[in-house]
């Protein structure tokens, strides 16, 4: 399904999913589903719980293994074995090294103070330079608020502003893409405000992200490209204006008085 | 107020602890070495074999796991005595025999590397099962975390899950140093001059029981007080980052 917006047709593929599906043991709760996001996409995929949305976006670095489809990142498709497992570590691996994910419980380890988080994967995975990544990191903490804080614990540190310290330790490695899975979900409701403001500046400044999430009015806000999943399959996507402003389906129309 | 016979019971008691013979003291010291150092080694070599036991019974394949579910549930079946027995008379009985059924000459096994090899394979036996479930208790997002972020598998072990269940498995890896500590005692048995045996000697010798076996339990305190001063500061030094849970 071809994305055109905004950046039309001629954008680089970030990432391509076709003909995804997954089951865990007889419950196959992806049903064949396909995503394209170039280069500046914002795809937000919305759903009931249960709908398979987080197990989709879960699948595009194999923290799920899919069951059957192909996955691309970066024009890459990676390669599977009949179970589906990635057949090359070393190309899943840098794959994954170009994908920044952000978790519902922000997963920040808890060993290492903030700053250590931020430059652990760029130093001794990707080489960076130690000096050159300390300079990158602080300049991201001091971009999500959070120059104060480089040498606290994660444990010390409220949810939003451990979010915003992922989301920061995510873009320490300079993603092509980047993957929200449900960012705002384990916040208490007056921290979520901080966390969307940093995700909605990405969007601005043209990242590629695609994002799972249960703030509607932030996904029709950021998105360019909606996704509606049901029991596995997408039910309905297109421009935020269309699906928030005219749903076609019924599914859809009852979700949104639902949520909304 | 000591009475004249129990000031010279004193200072004969301190002749027998005298470095320089006839005391003991010298005996009773190299005794307390050995102990040592045959409890750093098996510690040190159990904690390799723990170490791997822990990632293989975890992650390891269907035969791997198999293998590591009949070393832990035998040695820590059959008592560290008999383990020790078996390895030393019967290991060494088997070894000799091949090597001059090969036309070598039969070797003569040093009790220290007998002492350090038997409590490791039994230490490793139940370290693996401590750093498992030290693993187990690593929350599965960090890790996956890690895993998302491209990080290979043997880095991602020993920069993410080694220290993070380190805080976990402290409390059981140090019970399990005091035993190895202890443990050392039984080397006695196959002669082994380590403190145990060293006292035994000494007190046999001397009749002095009461003044050798009160100093053996001095020195086996001295070292567990030694050890639990060290893993407290192992302990605070792990637990950094971690909120203090008792409030």
């Amino acid at each position: 399904m071809p994305n055109l917006e905004p950046n039309g047709a001629t954008a680089p593929i970030a990432i391509r999913i076709n003909g995804l599906r997954k089951s865990f043991g007889d419950h196959e709760v992806l049903k064949g589903v396909s995503l394209t996001a170039r280069q500046g996409d914002v795809v937000a995929i919305i759903g009931g719980s249960g709908s398979g949305k987080s197990t989709m976006l879960r699948c595009i670095n194999f923290l799920e293994t899919p069951s059957a489809g192909t996955i691309e990142v970066a024009g890459d498709t990676i390669a599977m074995n009949a179970d589906g497992s990635a057949k090359d570590k070393r190309q899943l691996e840098k794959a994954r090294q170009s994908l920044g994910m952000v978790f519902q419980n922000f997963n920040l380890w808890t060993h290492m103070t903030v700053l250590e988080n931020l430059i652990e994967v760029p130093v001794h995975v990707l080489k960076t330079p130690k000096d050159e990544a300390i300079t990158r990191a602080r300049a991201l903490l001091a971009r999500v608020g959070l120059a104060e804080k480089e040498t606290a614990y994660p444990a010390f540190l409220s949810g939003g502003q451990q979010q915003r310290a992922a989301i920061a330790r995510a873009l320490c490695m300079n993603p092509k893409a980047m993957l929200f899975d449900e960012p705002t979900s384990a916040l208490d409701p007056e921290l979520v405000g901080e966390v969307l403001q940093v995700i909605k500046g990405l969007a601005d400044e043209g990242r590629t992200m695609i994002l799972v999430t249960h703030e509607m009015r932030f996904a029709r806000e950021v998105a360019s490209h909606v996704i509606y999943l049901h029991n596995g399959v997408i039910e309905e996507e297109g421009p935020p204006e269309d699906l928030f402003g005219a749903p076609k389906s019924d599914r859809l129309k009852q979700f949104l008085k639902t949520v909304g | 107020m000591m009475s004249g016979f129990e000031a010279i019971a004193a200072a004969a008691a301190l002749d027998l602890l005298a470095f320089s013979p006839p005391g003991w003291g010298a005996t009773l010291l190299a005794g307390l070495g050995n102990s040592v150092i045959i409890a750093l080694g098996a510690y040190g070599l159990g904690f390799a074999i723990g170490l791997c036991g822990a990632f293989g019974k975890l992650y390891g394949g269907p035969v791997t796991k198999d293998l590591l579910a009949v070393y832990t549930t035998i040695v820590r079946a059959v008592p560290e005595l008999v383990l020790i027995l078996i390895l030393f008379y019967a290991f060494t009985g088997l070894l000799n025999q091949a090597l001059l059924s090969w036309g070598m000459d039969r070797v003569q096994i040093s009790p220290i590397i007998t002492g350090i090899v038997v409590l490791g394979v039994v230490q490793g036996a139940y370290q693996t099962e401590v750093l498992r479930g030290g693993i187990l208790a690593v929350p599965a997002g960090q890790i996956e975390a890690a895993r998302a972020m491209g990080m290979p598998s043997v880095l991602l072990a020993r920069r993410i899950t080694i220290p993070l269940m380190t805080a976990n498995a402290l409390p059981g890896m140090a019970n399990l140093w005091l035993n190895a500590t202890k443990d050392t005692a039984l080397l006695a048995v196959i002669g082994f001059s380590e403190l145990t045996k060293a006292t035994y000697q000494a007190s046999a010798t001397t009749k002095a029981f009461f003044v050798f076996y009160p100093a053996a339990m001095a020195l086996y305190l001295g070292i567990s007080l030694t050890s639990t001063f060290l893993i407290g500061r192992i302990e605070k030094w792990a637990r950094r980052g971690q909120r203090d849970v008792r409030g």
